[in-house]
Order: C-alpha cells, then sequence, then structure tokens
C-alpha cells in the first residue's frame, strides 16, 4: 500500500498548522466569514444542521489497519463513536467541535491521513474501484493513476477555487465498479496495441441535472494523463459558469458549448501543458513501486464447507480475487436496520484486526458504502466469517435489495429536504422480515434525501429521491438507472408517495419483478430493460394493485 | 490611491500613485499602452499583437472565491509574456503563493484590507509549496 513520503508528510502537518492559524484568524477577525468558509471547506469541515461535520478523505477508499483503528480512536475521543462511510469512500464525523478540529487533523496525520480537499471548489478525493489490485477482470491497478492524481490536485494553485467542485473517477477493470461515467472526469484504463492508457469522458454527474460523460478522448497515453487532466481544469476554470452555482459544474458547460468545442479547446491548451511535467513520470514509478501487491500465501482454491448462514454470507459477499486461491470480501455495513455506512469503534476495531490477521493489512470502503477486504485466502473464510458475525457485520447482502445507499438525508444533512435513513432501514427490515432479499436477487436500491442526488438514487435498479412539498416529505421514484459500463439513469414512474406509503410502493415493484420474470436468473436490470417502465408503473398506480398491496 | 498596498516577496510597498492602467477595452484604439487592466473573464488570445510592448498586465479579482485570473496568468505566460503581471483586488495571503506559482509577481490590496491582514500574514503564507513543483521538476 501507498506509504507517506517525508514530502506528504510535510505537506500534511504543515496544513494541519496552517488551518489552526485560519481558525485562530477567522476568530480574531484577520478572516471574514466569506474569506473562511472556502478554506474551512477544502479542509474538510462543513457546518451542517446540528453541528459541524468533518469529511476525512480515504484517498481512492484504501487504508490499513492502523489507519482504521485511527479513525475508531478520533470517533471515540472527539465524536460520538461512530463514522459514516460515504458514496465517494471517505469517511464523515457528524459531531465535532470547531475548536476540536485542529486536533483531529494532527490524529490523522499521525496516521498519513487528511482531510484536504474533500470539500470545497476544488478537485475532491480521486475515487477509484474498490477492488483495485484484487480484482480477477483488472487490466491496471488504477490505483497508482489515482495517486498520482491526487499529489497534482493538491493545493494546486491554479485549481483551488473554481466554479464549483470537480470529482475524477478512475477505474481499471473491465466493469466499471466506480461509476466513471457520472464523474467530471472519468478514466477508464484500456490498452491499445500493448500501451496502456485511458479513455476520457467528461461532463458526467448526478445531481439536480443527471449527465452521462461523454468520451472526449478514447485513447489518452498514460505518460500524458496529468498535462491532459490540467489542460480540461484550465478550460472549465475558465469558462464555467460562475453566475449561478447550480448550473456551475461542467456539464453544463459541455452541454451548452457542445463536446466538440470543449474538446478543441482542451486539445489546444493540452499542446501547451504537455510538456510541463516532466516529473510525472518518475512520479508514477515511485508511487507503482509503493503499491506493490502483497506477498500472498498460497492455499486451498474451494471455499470450504460451513454452516448454511456462511454458505448464504459466501454466496453474496464474495467476489473473485485475481488469485484463484484468495477471494474479494465485502463487509456489509448495511445489517438490516442500522443506518446504511455507519460503523462503531469497535466494528473499525474489529476489521482492522482482521485485515492484520488475514487480509495483508489492506482495507478499502466502497461507494456503496461497505467495507471491503481485498486479499482474503479462501481458507480463511470461515474464520473471518465468525469474527465478523461477532462484531455484527456479517450481513449476507451485499449487491441485495438490502445492501442500500443512502445519503445522511435531514437526520444529519443542511441540504436535506427529507429523511432518508429511516426509509432506508424500513425498506432493509421489510425484505427481511420477509426473508425475501435472496430470492429477488442482485437489485441495487438507492435512497437520497434531496435533488443533490448524494445517495446515487438516479443510478439504481430502483431509485428513491426524498423532497418536501409544502411542507410534506414525498419520495419520488425512478426505475432502470445502472451505474456500470452500461451506465443510464433511471426513468421517473410518476407522482410520489408519502413517507407511509413509500416502502409499500417498493413491495408492489419487486412484487410485479418476482412475478414477470423469465426465471430466477433474470435480474431486475434484465427484466426492466426486457419489460420498460410500463409494467412497473401498473404496479405502482393502478387502482387494483393498491388494493391488493392494502 | 496611493493607499493600496503592493505585495512582493519583499513585503508591503506602496502603489506608485502615478502608475496609469488603460482598460483592455481601449486598448485598440490606444496601441502601444504600457500598462492594461483585465477583468478576469478576458480571452487572452485578443491580446496576442499587443503582448510585445506591454509592460504590466493587472489583472481583477473581483471576489476571493472567483479563481479565473490564475488560469489567465497563466495562459499569459504560457502565450510568452515576459512583462509584469500583477493581481489586483479581493485576494487573501493564502493565495499570494497560488498567485506566484501561476505567473504573477505582485498582488495588490486596498489599504483596508492590509489593515485587516496585516504583511505578517502574507510573509507567513509566502513560499508554500505544493506536489506541483514536484510533478514539473526536470526529468532526472
Amino acid at each position: 500500500m501507498y506509504a507517506y513520503s517525508d514530502f506528504d508528510e510535510s505537506f500534511v502537518r504543515n496544513r494541519v498548522r496552517q488551518f489552526r492559524d485560519q481558525v485562530e484568524r477567522r476568530i480574531d477577525g484577520r478572516l471574514s466569514e466569506d474569506e473562511f468558509k472556502p478554506l474551512r471547506l477544502m479542509n474538510g469541515l462543513y457546518l451542517q444542521l446540528h453541528a459541524y461535520m468533518l469529511r476525512v478523505a480515504i484517498p481512492y477508499g484504501t487504508l490499513d489497519a492502523r489507519q482504521m483503528r485511527q479513525l475508531a480512536t478520533i470517533s471515540e475521543r472527539w465524536d460520538r463513536g461512530y463514522g459514516h462511510f460515504t458514496t465517494r469512500q471517505n469517511i464523515q464525523f457528524n459531531w465535532p467541535k470547531l475548536r476540536d478540529v485542529p486536533d483531529m487533523l494532527d490524529a490523522l496525520a499521525d496516521v498519513g491521513m487528511h482531510a484536504i480537499q474533500t470539500s470545497g471548489n476544488c478537485v475532491r478525493n480521486v475515487t477509484s474501484d474498490h477492488f483495485a489490485g484484487a480484482a480477477a477482470d483488472e487490466i491496471a491497478d488504477p490505483r497508482p493513476y489515482a495517486e498520482l492524481l491526487r499529489q497534482w490536485s493538491s493545493d494546486h494553485p491554479e485549481f483551488q477555487y473554481l466554479p464549483r467542485k470537480f470529482k475524477i473517477a478512475i477505474t481499471g477493470a473491465t466493469a466499471d465498479r466506480a461509476v466513471t461515467r457520472a464523474h467530471d472526469i472519468g478514466l477508464r484504463v484500456v490498452a491499445r496495441d500493448g500501451a496502456v492508457g485511458f479513455e476520457v469522458s467528461v461532463g458526467g454527474g448526478l445531481g439536480r441535472t443527471p449527465m452521462i460523460g461523454r468520451v472526449i478522448r478514447d485513447f489518452l497515453p498514460e505518460a500524458d494523463l496529468v498535462p491532459y487532466v490540467e489542460a480540461v481544469l484550465g478550460v472549465y476554470n475558465q469558462l464555467g459558469r460562475r453566475d449561478n452555482k447550480y448550473k456551475a459544474r461542467i456539464k453544463i458547460a459541455v452541454h451548452e458549448m457542445g463536446l466538440d468545442t470543449i474538446r478543441d479547446l482542451v486539445e489546444a491548451r493540452f499542446a501547451e501543458t504537455r510538456s510541463e511535467f516532466p516529473g510525472a513520470e518518475a512520479a508514477l514509478a515511485e508511487i507503482r513501486a509503493a503499491f506493490r501487491a502483497p506477498d500472498f500465501r498460497a492455499g486451498g482454491t474451494a471455499i470450504p464447507s460451513g454452516s448454511p448462514a456462511f454458505r448464504a454470507w459466501t454466496d453474496t459477499n464474495l467476489a473473485p480475487h485475481r488469485r484463484e486461491d484468495h477471494a474479494i470480501v465485502t463487509v456489509s455495513l448495511k445489517t438490516p436496520g442500522q443506518q446504511p455506512g455507519d460503523a462503531s469503534a469497535d466494528q473499525m476495531r474489529a476489521i482492522a484486526d482482521l485485515a492484520e490477521t488475514y487480509g495483508y493489512d489492506e482495507i478499502r470502503i466502497s461507494h456503496r458504502q461497505n467495507v471491503i477486504l481485498p486479499h482474503v485466502r479462501k481458507d480463511d473464510l470461515p474464520a473471518v466469517f465468525e469474527a465478523l458475525a461477532a462484531a455484527g457485520l456479517a450481513a449476507a447482502n451485499a449487491g441485495l435489495i438490502s445492501d442500500i445507499i443512502a445519503c445522511p438525508g435531514m437526520d444529519y444533512c443542511a441540504l436535506a429536504t427529507a429523511r432518508s435513513i429511516p426509509v432506508a432501514q424500513e425498506i432493509a427490515v421489510l425484505f427481511e422480515t420477509l426473508d425475501l432479499a435472496h430470492e429477488v436477487g442482485p437489485l441495487r436500491l438507492n435512497v437520497s434525501g434531496c435533488i443533490n442526488a448524494c445517495g446515487h438514487h438516479h443510478v439504481a435498479d430502483i431509485g428513491i429521491l426524498g423532497l418536501e412539498r409544502a411542507g410534506v416529505e414525498t419520495y419520488q421514484i425512478t426505475l432502470g438507472g445502472d451505474p456500470t459500463e452500461r451506465i443510464a439513469i433511471g426513468e421517473r414512474t410518476g407522482p410520489g408517495f408519502a413517507a407511509d406509503e413509500i416502502v409499500g410502493a417498493v413491495e408492489r415493484i419487486v412484487t410485479a419483478y418476482l412475478e414477470l420474470r423469465d426465471s430466477a436468473d433474470e435480474t431486475f436490470a434484465e427484466a426492466y430493460r426486457r419489460l420498460g417502465l410500463a409494467p412497473f408503473q401498473k404496479a405502482l398506480y393502478s387502482e387494483e394493485s393498491r388494493e391488493n398491496a392494502a | 490611491m496611493s493607499d493600496r498596498v503592493l505585495i512582493t516577496d519583499a513585503g508591503f510597498g506602496p502603489v506608485d500613485p502615478a502608475e496609469r492602467y488603460l482598460d483592455f477595452a481601449d486598448l485598440e484604439a490606444a496601441p502601444g499602452a504600457l500598462r492594461v487592466d483585465l477583468g478576469p473573464e478576458t480571452d487572452p488570445a485578443t491580446l496576442t499583437p499587443h503582448l510585445a510592448q506591454i509592460q504590466t498586465i493587472r489583472i481583477a479579482f473581483p471576489a476571493v472565491s472567483d479563481g479565473r485570473g490564475f488560469t489567465l496568468a497563466r495562459t499569459l505566460r504560457r502565450m510568452g509574456f515576459a512583462g509584469r503581471l500583477r493581481a489586483a483586488g479581493q485576494l487573501i495571503p493564502e493565495q499570494y503563493p497560488m498567485a506566484r506559482a501561476c505567473g504573477f509577481d505582485e498582488v495588490e490590496i486596498d489599504a483596508a484590507r492590509a489593515q485587516r491582514q496585516p504583511e505578517a500574514d502574507w510573509r507567513a503564507a509566502a513560499g508554500r509549496q505544493g506536489y506541483l513543483a514536484r510533478l514539473r521538476r526536470p526529468a532526472a
């Protein structure tokens, strides 16, 4: 795993010192609120509904046991004993006090972590495939490129005051598990004539105006990555709208000016930037050496037998590893009834222990708000399962309907217009009670508590968007969204549902799917592609179906 | 306004009250101007015929949150502009090293800001360097 260099270490320490000083200057008036706000945000500190919120970066979702334990310690010392893992592979602490934040940042720096650029109108934490470095379908490990971009974007003097936030995602596998086309820049590793490069898309994003990123370069040679991204950002910084924050993302510039215009501007700028980074190649080589694969211990290639509970868990929570004697383990943070993505300090320590004992000290956070142990010997799976069960972390539901992405919603967030956590909890508990989740099979259900779509509802099989209408929460449903390489934005079914109707509405959709599918092998996504919206609308809105459900 | 403050690596200094800047819009009518004011929205390509004789370009920063001037400065340097580049307006000490790294020589602020954000704050921020310098280092 990437370990901080002396330069990283001093950079992060300096940032903490600077932030301490910035807080002082805000308090004594040398910085106005308007001047302090971007500084606070680019150090990860939000002002939320009830309190400050500190968003800590987990670059490309990768961390080790020591770092996970420190997150546990921080949550106990300065928060309420838990943390919330996010769809951007970060962790949020919801109850810090402003005067404690510099100390929290120092504690993070002790283990090579920080909160830099997790917020604000700058290049945010670069996200990646949570199976990176382990997946069987990987062309190249995307994390060295992600780390290179992290270094490039950190405190970049030209791009700290952009029109709006800027998100980059990268995948190195054939399956897209990083939702790359829903990012301002999406990078997909591709090989051409034996050389590694990237397919580059721009202008993707969810939020109030969901757009799928468009391919601006079908093959960008590896060596051109930094200068090309620098050119895109330069064009965006100059042309992105600053008159309306809702139209300030690069997706609007691409939409209004046209992809060809943006491409021409980027290519013209790239001609200038291309020769400006002679050090990037050496930096990438150094980074790559730091991402060396662990010294794998050989073992059996079959999954050991075990109890029905163990078998149910291995059916859903394992993914193919590039070695036959290993598996990728998803640790579900979605036990029905819990807050999706939350982990207690004890659970974080349990995961850290497992990573150390069985997982070569590697942990990942997924954008689906679960924890991944990327390298586990198949022989060790029973022991891992037992330890997870003891920590309340063995829910066998990865990829099922109860594995719900949910934003914090109105329980925490200042922007939210509706609650999302209780809706997610009720749906998960319902399908647990009915014991239907395994029968339904792979199904992505995502909940956002406002139009900003942090819960990725646009790209879910079943997406739920919580809004407020005349003081009352109402939930709109979209169907047929897809976050993968087949990316699609879901279609709205029709009028929304009240808070006490939404769970029943979801049940009607799922019941309709079970009746309509060709066989148990046809997933919800496949059935939806075959059938379209109409039969599900009928199930949702016809008098008959409502009465049957009642 | 003689009470404006010019910040360079040497610290605070006065702005020469005799300096006069020509509005960019008037440049066509008065070619040969030595000092020009640019708004952050300026398309730098329109300056190409004039760059050789301009001595100083002053780029306006209308708000702390508006970073267009940084990119404009980088572009002018890439175009070969070798004269003096000044960032003027709403900048905070944190932005001084950013301005320098983007090709500015100096920053001009008003007296009220200079009083609220004294020289020591600007000196503390000056010289901060992130990763970029490493990526731009010459190949070994």
